[in-house]
């Protein structure tokens, strides 16, 4: 009976975890079949490297790029604020930080990662907009900025908790070590920790960024929305996301618009793709180690 | 134990049958923007009708046509007239489109409640989402550049101030893209030197309405033609609409249907 319960539990798990990888495969074979077709109407570099978007027209134009740019501009942005909190929350809590702290910010923190991402989107468009928009004097509030601002606050439990993970895991003899030989407690995490936990930590920000370029709905209602490359960071963005967002709801099956959007899909799936790639070969040398 | 199962089976098939033979389907797709008119309506002439099943999906204009084309919605809500190219489709494919009006929609220009400017002709509002004019000072207004605040290019509302407004020239680059009516209202409301478009449902305190050539858009400008950003709701049917199709869309054009689509924010046929 032992061996049949056994067995079965293997089955189950076994299923499971093919089912997974199916879906994944299915996810990306559906992307790249009806996204492809539209390479047939645009070349490939004219839909990555010339700035024309207007699908709808009746002359429709693909190219992408400021869209393309759009989505890495506001990730970059997003990434400037949350790595300095991000990874230092991470240093607090696993350095500093008494257990009873510990036990309380932890949780707090990762509670910004529970916010729904239309309240973060509703919050920045209703407040923080009309106020970025009276600090900084602009014409409007819906731009990088305010899209990063909220996008950034969006990803730090990301950040902080695999930091966190990766720093806790140094050995704790290394922190001894260190302290044995005279190092001030700054000198010990500075210098033998952070160096120890690099490949976790950046782990950690390529993890945010996935995170951060995926994002849809926050960019959809707080980045502005104008197909153009950004002179500053005060100027609207159209991020891929919110493009696919804003304008899937109206095509048509099957026709050039609905294809450009899935292309559009394709290359935000190869982003993080990619990034996810480098996350996980940089998690698996620090399990060598 | 077999006996068991053939039994089940049987109440089973019984009763589905029984449930489908019971409700007569109506099925409509397209148009967000007529979407809360066909519901409310739907929602009516079910009470009074009960054996009678409606069921209702957004999607957008386009997505509604060609729904219709293929056969998969009886109905086909439309916030525009079809295109030619969409007629010349359906036709090919044997299907009949036929345009019932349900409801009348006006597109108001709205700007920043501080602004001094009350009225625009169609010509600066064009030269506006082209951005030939790029400050509120070109049309009479304060020294204040201008936002141009637009729909997705997607949505039918675009598509209806494309053709009245911009004659299907392309809105500049620069201009924000936003998702919805109420996000437009919202944005217009805090940007002074904004301007964007929304429906007449969605008009709020915060914004202000600007002439269009003149004319204000209201309830009696729209129904008599003269406000220049008007438009009709539709819903098309394949051929002329018969037995239950035929009675839910003459309940909505009824004296009791217009009523439900002022409810919803729109503008009554007459």
């Amino acid at each position: 009976m032992k061996t049949f319960k056994e067995k079965s539990f293997q089955t189950i798990t076994y299923t499971a975890a093919l089912f997974t990888v199916a879906c994944l495969l299915g996810i990306i074979f559906g992307l790249f079949r009806e996204g492809l077709p539209i390479f047939k109407h645009v070349g490939l570099k004219e839909f990555l490297f010339t700035n024309n978007w207007y699908p709808a027209h009746a002359e429709p134009g693909f190219g992408a790029l400021a869209l393309i740019v759009g989505s890495l501009v506001v990730t970059l942005g997003s990434l400037i604020i949350a790595i300095p909190l991000g990874l230092g929350a991470a240093i607090f809590l696993s350095e500093m930080a008494g257990p009873r702290l510990r036990e309380i910010t932890k949780p707090v923190i990762e509670l910004l990662a529970g916010i729904p991402s239309v309240v973060y989107g509703l919050f920045g468009m209703a407040f923080l907009a009309p106020l970025v928009r009276e600090w900084f004097d602009l014409d409007t509030g819906l731009n990088v900025f305010t899209a990063s601002l909220i996008l950034g606050v969006m990803i730090v439990p990301v950040i902080c908790s695999m930091g966190e993970d990766a720093l806790s895991s140094v050995p704790k003899n290394l922190r001894e070590a260190s302290l044995a030989l005279g190092a001030t407690r700054a000198e010990t995490i500075f210098k033998a920790v952070i160096p120890a936990a690099k490949n976790g930590l950046a782990g950690s920000v390529l993890m945010g960024f996935g995170r951060a370029i995926g994002e849809t709905m926050v960019v959809l209602m707080v980045a502005g929305g104008a197909a153009r490359i950004p002179s500053s960071i005060f100027d609207p963005v159209r991020p891929l996301t919110s493009t696919i967002a804003a304008e899937m709801g109206e095509t048509v099956m099957g026709d050039l618009h609905y294809q450009s959007l899935f292309a559009l899909a394709i290359i935000l799936f190869l982003i993080t793709f990619v990034s996810n790639l480098i996350t996980e070969s940089m998690l698996l040398k620090r399990g060598k180690k | 134990m077999n006996k068991k199962y053939i039994i089940v089976a049987l109440i089973l098939l019984l009763a589905i049958s029984f449930a489908v033979a019971k409700s007569r389907k109506i099925t409509c797709s397209g148009s967000t923007t007529v979407l809360p008119i066909a519901q409310a309506a739907a929602e009516a002439y079910m009470d009074k009708h009960p054996d009678v099943n409606i069921s209702i999906r957004g999607g957008g204009s386009g997505v509604g046509i060609a729904a219709l084309q293929n056969g998969s919605a009886d109905i086909a809500n439309s916030s525009r007239v079809m295109k030619a190219k969409e007629i010349s489709q359906a036709k090919s494919k044997g299907i009949n489109p036929t345009p019932y009006a349900v409801a009348l929609d006006g597109i108001a220009i709205v700007v920043h409640k501080s602004n001094s400017v009350a009225n625009l002709s169609i010509a600066q509002i064009r030269d506006i989402y082209n951005g030939k004019i790029k400050n509120w000072s070109e049309v009479g207004g304060p020294k204040l550049p201008i936002v141009v605040i637009s729909r997705d290019v997607a949505s039918g509302t675009f598509e209806v101030f494309n053709e009245k407004a911009l004659g299907g020239s392309k809105v500049v680059s620069s201009a924000q893209l936003l998702a919805s009516n109420n996000a437009v209202a919202s944005t217009v409301g805090s940007t002074p030197g904004g301007i964007g478009y929304i429906g007449l449902g969605y008009l709020t305190e915060e914004i202000k309405t600007v002439k269009v050539n003149s004319i204000t858009p209201n309830t009696k400008t729209v129904q008599d033609g003269s406000y220049p950003l008007a438009r009709k709701l539709y819903m098309y049917t394949n051929g002329k609409a018969k037995g239950d199709l035929g009675s839910y869309i003459a309940f909505i054009q009824s004296d009791a249907g217009q009523k439900i689509v002022v409810e919803q924010g729109f503008i009554a046929l007459k």
